[in-house]
């Protein structure tokens, strides 16, 4: 007979064996995905990019990663140690948190929780912690200002994306990651809220720190933001946990207004495709605009982001929630209504 | 109270699992890489130069300002989020009372714009 305790063993072995699901595909996006930035980069400067570690040099992004295992962590004299080493590592183990609502495909997720959006939003805020530890520890100057513009962007543009969800929100009735991909059986949300689509997604470029709104980094003024002190796994448990968080933006870009994991037109040859294959589609599709935008774009000054998104972004996404839930209101739009 | 548990239970692993392997990744570079440090390489970086004066200096107040509007505004989102799930069923009287919140709301970001709260010179 199986005890109560072997039960739950059990149970909570298996939900590990799924956690590793999830983790080392995450993990192998985030080393495809450093590398198509770099690919994409260098082909819009008609360089090559890496091309010399494996075929196409697929296997730069693991050598580099061997490589930063033997470095030397640096731990400055100056610094609070403790802190300094817990931030990376809860940058990172936040950001792969996060992933744990996100729906593939339907039914294939970790924890299909009610409050998904909520827990996403919840989480991604955090992230802002790993940063101001990062930088108050490392009592450096470069870090310390780095840190301290890197979370005044973060918290400015989250404020936007708050209010672009809700207006998705309102069109869904659900904070269920799962329905609010089924909500757009009938029309894409990126077409009746195309406004709040390219506000999420600029917001998004903000909210992880990715050019042109790469203030924390700005070489030139910054050295390399709130990690110039990192050196060794740390620093790349910084570079993984922004990349992880720059998946998820396209993931939820991808729930939010692409459908998820629904095909384009819902006929034969189209919806035999399984689930996955096509979300995996639209992220790799948002990704690639990320890494053309970092491509194109010349970086934001500070004053101008921060104009950006306080008196550009903000008033028109708290716009946008008022006259959504208008005309839901007043054609009788709403869902359950 | 079973079912809240068998839904958060597997996010609570997951967290705890998140950070074993963030933990691990710092861990096989403590074991593996060498460590010797010197008073050159552990000194804060500035440029080459010695470091002058502590770096926990003064800093602008529109940081403080930036952050506690922040709070003004992420506290009026949630307040949004469940309404938004709500909104069909709540109807002339959710929607309209809403819309007043918004008012006022706005009248107060209208004041702050004036007063130059969202300035950075």
């Amino acid at each position: 007979m199986i005890s109560l305790a072997q039960t739950y063993f059990i149970e909570v072995m298996t939900i590990i064996l799924y956690c590793l699901l999830i983790f080392v595909p995450l993990l192998l996006g985030v080393v495809m995905a450093l590398y198509a930035d770099r690919k994409i980069w260098a082909a819009v400067q008609k360089r090559r990019g890496p091309n010399v570690v494996g075929p196409y040099g697929l296997f730069q992004v693991p050598a580099d990663g061997l490589k930063f295992i033997f470095k030397e962590i640096i731990l400055p004299d100056g610094s609070d140690k403790t802190v300094f080493l817990i931030a990376p590592i809860i940058t990172l183990a936040l950001s792969i948190t996060a992933w744990a609502v996100v729906p593939v495909q339907a039914g294939v997720v970790l924890a299909n929780i009610n409050v998904g959006i909520l827990y996403i939003f919840a989480i991604s805020s955090l992230g802002v912690y790993g940063i101001l530890m990062a930088g108050w520890s490392s009592n450096s100057k470069y870090p310390f200002f780095g840190a301290l513009r890197s979370a005044a962007q973060m918290v400015s543009y989250e404020v936007s994306i708050g209010f672009v969800i809700i207006t998705v929100l309102l069109c869904v009735g659900s904070l269920n990651l799962t329905e609010i991909v089924m909500a757009q059986k009938t029309m894409w949300f990126f077409i009746p809220l195309f406004p709040m689509f390219i506000v999420f997604f600029i917001s998004a470029l903000a909210e992880t720190n990715r050019p042109p709104f790469d203030l924390p980094e700005a070489e030139s003024e910054l050295v390399a933001g709130y990690q110039t002190e990192y050196s060794g796994m740390p620093f790349v448990l910084f570079l993984f946990g922004e990349y992880i968080n720059i998946l998820l933006m396209c993931a939820m870009t991808t729930i939010l207004f692409l459908g998820g994991w629904l095909p384009p037109i819902d006929i034969y040859p189209l919806n035999a495709v399984p689930g996955f294959v096509w979300f995996l589609l639209k992220v790799i599709f948002v990704f690639y605009l990320f890494a053309m935008v970092k491509a194109f774009v010349p970086r934001y000054r500070y004053d101008q982001l921060m104009r950006l998104g306080w008196k550009v972004f903000l008033p028109l996404s708290l716009f946008a929630v008022v006259a959504t839930s208008s005309i839901l209101f007043f054609f009788n739009l709403a869902p359950g209504m | 109270m079973d079912i809240a548990i068998a839904d958060y239970l597997p996010i609570l692993i997951f967290m705890f699992v998140a950070l074993a392997i963030s933990c691990l990744f710092v861990l096989a570079n403590f074991l593996v890489a060498v460590n010797n440090p010197d008073p050159e390489k552990n000194s804060a970086y500035e440029c080459g130069f010695e470091q002058f004066g502590d770096s926990r200096m003064k800093f602008d107040v529109r940081f403080y300002l930036v952050t506690l509007l922040f709070i003004i505004f992420d506290l009026e989102v949630a307040f949004l989020f469940p309404w938004a799930v709500t909104f069909g069923t709540l109807g002339l009287f959710g929607f309209v009372s809403m819309m007043v919140f918004l008012a006022i709301l706005t009248i107060g970001f209208i004041y702050e714009w004036k007063k130059g709260a969202l300035e950075w010179q």
